[in-house]
């Protein structure tokens, strides 16, 4: 393919750590590929030549956290053919998405301390309640083998290969026994999406959902087994409360509300 | 004699005799696979030496839940089923189909030569050795054979054990698929333990199964030793923690709309746990990959579940699209047309879906339900 008709990308940051992002530059041994395959037009963390667009192929990490982000986006997706979404921040608020559940002046009360020079939403939101978006990479932080597949499947213009099922079905492929059921230790991967390879179970942890919800996720069936193992509802909301919390089925998860922050300065 | 192959030799051999039957399967330039315990359960892997086996270890098994036990005995196989099944050795998670190579214009496909190491497998369960027979008829007995099955399976070594000790999820005498080993084996070994004394009736199944018995250092079985086999099996029998009716209820019989498919359904997470340490399921998916360069495509075969979405996704969507539909299918299809499509129930009474499943779903209880007529929630005849 000569240079002229390389595929253009561009890496777009909303409120996010940067760590999604971050993992296309820890792709070493395949990045000369990457950056051989596809011209590199806009990408602020890697390089200040910055072209303008439109571009062939946009991964966007974070989540939609002020009014200048929500007018951004627009842009973002008409200068974008291809947009793909990468990230817990990107596909379901991020952990910054807590928010979401309480009350933002007074956690700017709390966090800021001249509040007054804050200009934000009162939610966190995955940039699907925003625009369309062409596929959703998952993870805290993204996979880096799944980024290349959705590369390398965008490329070829086929469909990357990216189950929707749970993590216990890799933890099974891995050949571990269930931490669930073997250890009673409370794991989210019955309800969690695949893609981390069962990264936790495999080291005898329970998995904590950073991939969001799987497809179809019982949340209500999880809760009454992680309760059935010893766990607590102020635990429960904790474990579904973190990258994933605004997820649906993660925010619908029945727990108790959290009792108000208290202010204390 | 239950299971007693009378045409073979029968020998008692001591624990070193029958670390000497793992010697000699070594010696074949074999790896014996058999039960080992790791990460706080007893699984399947490569070993050495008997002294490897999980002496003194039972396991506290029940819907959802695993725990080791120790026996306060040397016993080594005073276990029921191991957490995991056989059926990874003969058709692994995953399985290279064809690699194909663009270059100029020219496309080269390779399909690779199955990879069959030479093994053994020593301590199989009789419930897990009937499961490898109903592998054989979906991969070997049918119009298309299996490559890779088949060159698997085709020499493996199978030193079968009888279980002594079966556990709560077990119901293996029910489905008249144990607990001691019929056929299908080598040679089969039962553990005689207690008053003292720990030996191992042995049974030779085939011919390379009595001349490998032959070189070991034994006595021949009395009367008394075949005696007190005879006793353990049927202590075993009547142990069974689960049972269930082998005669699967008929399709006709079972209400497609039952509320038991609803209820079973709220409890279900879809996660696939069960299908995946089922011995007998076999389904999977195929996937194609290409490199970054779009020189190199593999294709690729994976274990795959009947409770994930993309598992009946057909054109425009997937026609499984809820649990109640997909938990209805993998039941069916297990107890009911599995008979229908391959002469044989899919169960084999091995009790690791109800062991393994986050939440402790039943099949023995579910199917019992089901096979009760209730008032039924939805229209009849539809499926939802």
């Amino acid at each position: 393919m000569s240079s002229d008709l390389k595929p253009s990308l561009a890496v777009w940051k909303f409120a996010s750590c940067d760590g999604c992002q971050l993992t296309l530059l820890d792709c070493e041994d395949e990045l000369l590929a990457v950056a051989d395959q596809l011209e590199i037009a806009y990408f602020p963390e890697a390089s200040s030549a910055m072209a303008a667009g439109p571009y062939d192929l946009s991964l966007v990490e974070g989540s939609i956290t002020t009014p200048h982000d929500v007018e951004r986006i627009q842009a973002v997706r008409r200068d974008s053919k291809f947009l793909v979404t990468i990230g817990a921040c990107a596909t379901s608020g991020g952990i910054q998405a807590l928010r979401n559940f309480g009350d933002v002046e007074e956690l700017m009360s709390i966090v800021y301390a001249s509040p007054a020079f804050v200009s934000t939403l009162e939610t966190s939101t995955p940039i699907s309640d925003h625009v369309q978006v062409d596929f959703e990479l998952r993870g805290c932080p993204i996979d880096r083998s799944q980024l290349l597949e959705v590369i390398g499947a965008y490329l070829a213009g086929r469909q990357p290969v990216i189950a929707s099922h749970s993590v216990c079905m890799e933890c099974k492929l891995k050949g571990n026994p269930c931490v669930m059921v073997a250890n009673g230790t409370p794991c989210l991967g019955p309800v969690t999406h695949a893609g981390c390879g069962a990264l936790c179970p495999t080291f005898n942890r329970g998995c904590y959902g950073c991939f969001g919800p799987a497809e179809t996720a019982n949340t209500d069936a999880m809760i009454a087994a992680l309760n059935a193992n010893g766990m607590g509802d102020d635990e429960v909301e904790r474990l579904f409360h973190t990258f994933n919390a605004w997820s649906r089925p993660f925010r619908s998860a029945p727990v108790p509300v959290a009792p108000p922050i208290r202010k204390t300065r | 004699m239950e299971g007693l192959n009378t045409v073979g030799l029968v020998e008692v051999l001591t624990l070193d005799g029958l670390d000497d039957v793992v010697r000699v399967l070594r010696d074949q330039g074999r790896k014996v696979i058999g039960p080992i315990v790791r990460d706080g359960v007893i699984t399947h892997d490569e070993f050495d030496s008997v002294s490897e086996l999980p002496h003194g270890w039972t396991e506290d098994q029940d819907g959802g839940r695993y725990r080791l036990v120790p026996t306060g005995t040397d016993e080594v196989f005073g276990f029921s089923s191991p957490s995991t099944s056989w059926k990874r050795y003969l058709y692994p998670e995953r399985t290279l189909l064809i690699r194909a190579r663009r270059d100029n214009g020219t496309v080269e496909v390779v399909q690779p030569q199955p990879d069959a190491p030479a093994v053994a497998f020593f301590g199989i369960r009789s419930c897990d050795l009937v499961a490898l027979g109903i592998l054989d008829r979906v991969f070997l007995d049918r119009e298309a054979t299996d490559p890779t099955y088949a060159a698997r399976r085709s020499d493996v070594f199978i030193v079968a054990a009888a279980c002594n000790r079966p556990g709560k999820t077990c119901f293996c005498a029910s489905m008249d698929t144990g607990p001691t080993p019929r056929s299908g084996f080598d040679l089969s070994v039962r553990e005689l333990h207690g008053d003292g004394r720990h030996e191992f009736l042995v049974e030779a199944g085939s011919e390379r199964g009595t001349e490998l018995l032959a070189t070991i250092a034994s006595r021949r079985a009395t009367t008394a030793d075949l005696d007190t086999a005879q006793a353990l099996h049927g202590r075993a029998a009547a142990s069974m923690g689960r049972r269930m009716d082998p005669q699967d209820p008929p399709l006709a019989a079972l209400d497609p709309d039952h509320p038991r498919w609803d209820d079973v359904a709220n409890r279900c997470l879809a996660c696939g746990n069960c299908t995946m340490v089922c011995p007998t399921c076999f389904c999977n998916a195929t996937e194609d990959s290409t490199n970054l360069t779009g020189t190199e495509a593999e294709r690729w075969r994976v274990w795959d579940s009947c409770f994930s979405i993309d598992f009946s996704h057909l054109h425009g969507g997937s026609v499984r699209s809820t649990v109640k539909s997909r938990y209805r299918q993998w039941l069916l299809h297990k107890l009911v047309t599995w008979h229908d499509q391959f002469d044989v129930s899919g169960c084999v009474g091995c009790g690791r879906c109800i062991t393994w499943c986050p939440v402790g779903i039943d099949l023995t209880a579910e199917i019992t339900a089901l096979a009760t007529p209730q008032q039924s929630a939805g229209r009849k005849g539809v499926p939802s």
